[in-house]
């Protein structure tokens, strides 16, 4: 055990800080892209609010081609687009770009599963009191799925993180790279052991607080 | 009638097939119309298609044949932003409730008004005043899976009501409560109806439904009407078997086989079932022409009941010639003419089904033999019933105040000859 803090500390202190840039980037982007491509899916299913048999067919299989995909493979299939977007294929900027992609899909599916699962009495009743589509977004389908696209949401920050290591190997830094590089390659098993704790204990404070607020969500 | 409020014009709705699925025919060509004021009751099994009928009204679907009129307004080809104004004017409650779980009781009444911009101190004192009228201020920050079913429904009611609609829609909104708690909400329906003049159209597949409070009532099978008018009329008289059927239910008037078999056993004179209703038969009447004929009447089975507040069913009597020691029979009438000519002078006041006597039985020709729901080509056992009913008794079966499970004999089939109203309608 010959840790150099002195030496290591503040760079696992900057790859804690890349991470959380490409975690946090990707949970709000994908976050609210998945809730909208749900929402998408959801209301152009065949029987439901805007039914629309094409649309839904489009962002069905677009979904179901993305979602299987290893991540690292779609980081690379990705690159062209990339390119175009970012302007480069590497660094974090043209991963994260490429994690928020992958989010939305995967949030899109968890979402739109959540809402299937509210009675479709209770659209009807408020489409029967003259509500929009837009309204009944807002004040039914959300509010009444809430608890469970909490829990949704916690789940996919566990799934971000996994991408975030990968992309951090692939040189976009943060702390899978900082494990690889300081701890895997150096045969230093602390430093591994230290950011897989410090990860466990990252993801544990995370579903505990989705935990407790899904469940605040169903007593309300 | 003065102008309806709701008015069906061949109205169609047709779900398309898909695949090696049929289209249905949920509503076929209905034409009906519902008066201002009334509660107007829609009857039918499920698949009938009463939920269609009655979403084609607040154009939660929208007719593909004919047209319905509600309040004036023609919904056919209305603009989907013009539909939502006409749905916020109707009010809808429901079997199960469909209240928001993410909200409270009082969120709950209050999500029409917001729909409809009011402002929140508006919504406020509506929702107490709604609240109060059903019965359950006390509940107003509770949330729904806290209440019990009838709760669920009343909040759904006032939830309804909070836009002071012209018009409520209940769809098996008693379907899903338990005996008592439906009377509670049928009286609340009523005084809905009553209190704030709001026309009420209940849709039920339970005759006690209709029964308690309807005013005028549908009988819907396979999309289609058949049979319309006065709940009492439609259901003292029935035409169809459907109606029939579910008289049947909300009245058990008439012996089982198995009944009749024992009662035979215990009553060896002439059992006859005679039909009691408004029109016909009054028990004083039935009562004096068997003391005209020197004839006792012992009830044996049966039962009275109201329908739209007006008594109606059936009693079984054992008839037997009095004995020459209480009341002396005319000279040369053997007991059993006092017993037949009693048959034949209660068969001009009311329906008679003559069952005969424990030595000579007659069958009941209009026991159910079959399951429920044959088909109108009820295969060759049906043939056979039906002939004998035919060649039974002339007023035999009753498509009269017996209701039972009369006419069944026949399926579903108007044709056969075997029905017979009795010129009441
Ligand atoms: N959205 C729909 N798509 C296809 N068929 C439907 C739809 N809604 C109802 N139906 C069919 O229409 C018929 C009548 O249904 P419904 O009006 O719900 O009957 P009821 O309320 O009398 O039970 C049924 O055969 C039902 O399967
Ligand atoms: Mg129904």
């Amino acid at each position: 055990m010959n840790l150099d803090w002195d030496r290591l500390g503040p760079l696992l202190w900057q790859a804690g800080g890349e991470t959380a840039y490409m975690v946090l980037i990707t949970l709000v982007v994908g976050g609210f892209l998945g809730l909208l491509l749900g929402l998408g899916l959801y209301l152009t299913r065949p029987g439901n609010l805007l039914q629309n048999r094409a649309v839904f067919a489009v962002l069905n299989v677009a979904i179901n081609v993305v979602r299987p995909v290893p991540f690292l493979i779609f980081l690379v299939a990705l690159g062209p687009l990339t390119r175009a977007v970012v302007g480069r294929t590497i660094g974090i900027e043209a991963f994260t770009f490429a994690m928020c992609f992958m989010a939305t899909f995967v949030f899109a599916r968890l979402v739109e599963q959540n809402l299937v699962s509210i009675d479709p009495g209770v659209v009807e009743a408020a489409r029967a009191m003259g509500a929009s589509p837009l309204r009944i977004v807002r004040t039914v389908l959300v509010p009444e799925a809430l608890a469970p696209l909490i829990l949704g949401y916690t789940f996919l920050f566990v799934g971000v993180l996994d991408m975030s290591a990968i992309a951090g190997y692939l040189g976009a830094g943060g702390l899978g790279d900082f494990a690889i590089v300081h701890g895997y390659r150096q045969y230093d098993w602390a430093v591994t052991f230290v950011v897989v704790v410090i990860i466990v204990a990252v993801v544990q404070v995370v579903q505990l607080l989705g935990n407790y607020l899904a469940r605040r969500a169903l007593h309300r | 009638m003065s102008q309806p409020i709701i008015s069906f014009r061949d109205a169609s709705k047709i779900f398309p097939g898909r695949g090696r699925r049929a289209e249905v025919r949920a509503v076929d060509g209905v034409t009906l119309d519902v008066a201002e004021g009334e509660i107007f009751g829609v009857i039918g099994y499920s698949g009938a298609g009463k939920s269609t009928l009655v979403r084609l009204v607040n154009a939660l679907e929208k007719v593909t044949g004919g047209s319905v009129v509600v309040d004036g307004t023609d919904l056919t080809g209305l603009s989907e932003a013009r539909l939502r104004g006409v749905r916020a004017g109707i009010g809808m409650i429901f079997q199960q409730f469909n209240l928001l779980s993410s909200r409270t009781v009082a969120g709950n009444v209050a999500y029409p008004l917001e729909v409809a911009g009011w402002s929140r101190e508006k919504r406020r004192e509506r929702v107490r005043e709604l609240l109060d009228f059903v019965g359950i201020a006390d509940k107003a920050d509770v949330h729904p899976r806290q209440l019990s079913g009838g709760q669920k429904q009343r909040v759904g009611i006032a939830r309804a009501l909070a836009t002071n609609p012209r018009i409520l829609l209940a769809d098996e909104a008693t379907s899903a409560l338990d005996p008592e708690t439906t009377q509670d909400v049928l009286a609340l329906l009523r005084r809905v109806n009553r209190e704030l003049g709001i026309t009420v159209v209940v849709i039920t597949h339970e005759m006690d439904v209709v029964r308690a409070i309807c005013d005028r009532v549908a009988v819907m099978e396979h999309g289609k009407v058949v049979e319309l008018g006065d709940a009492y009329q439609v259901f003292s008289a029935p035409q169809h078997d459907v109606t029939r059927r579910f008289v049947s239910t909300a009245l058990k008037d008439r012996p089982s086989p198995e009944v009749l078999a024992r009662l035979r056993e215990r009553h060896p004179g002439r059992i006859v079932t005679v039909g009691v209703d408004e029109v016909a038969g009054s028990s004083a009447l039935i009562t004096r022409t068997l003391r005209e004929h020197g004839v006792d009447g012992t009830v044996v089975y049966g039962g009275i009941t109201e329908v739209a507040e007006r008594p109606y069913g059936s009693l079984t009597l054992e008839l037997v010639a009095a004995s020459p020691g209480v009341r002396p029979l005319p000279d040369g009438v053997a007991p059993a003419d006092g017993v037949d000519a009693a048959v034949a002078a209660l068969r001009r006041v009311t329906d008679v089904v003559d069952l005969g006597t424990a030595a000579d039985p007659h069958e009941d020709p209009s026991v159910v033999r079959r399951g429920v729901g044959q088909a109108p080509d009820d295969g060759p056992g049906g043939e056979e019933r039906r002939a004998r009913v035919i060649g039974g008794p002339a007023r035999q079966v009753g498509g009269g105040p017996f209701g039972g499970p009369s006419g069944m004999t026949g399926g579903n089939d108007l044709t056969t000859g075997i029905i017979d109203d009795g010129g009441k309608r």
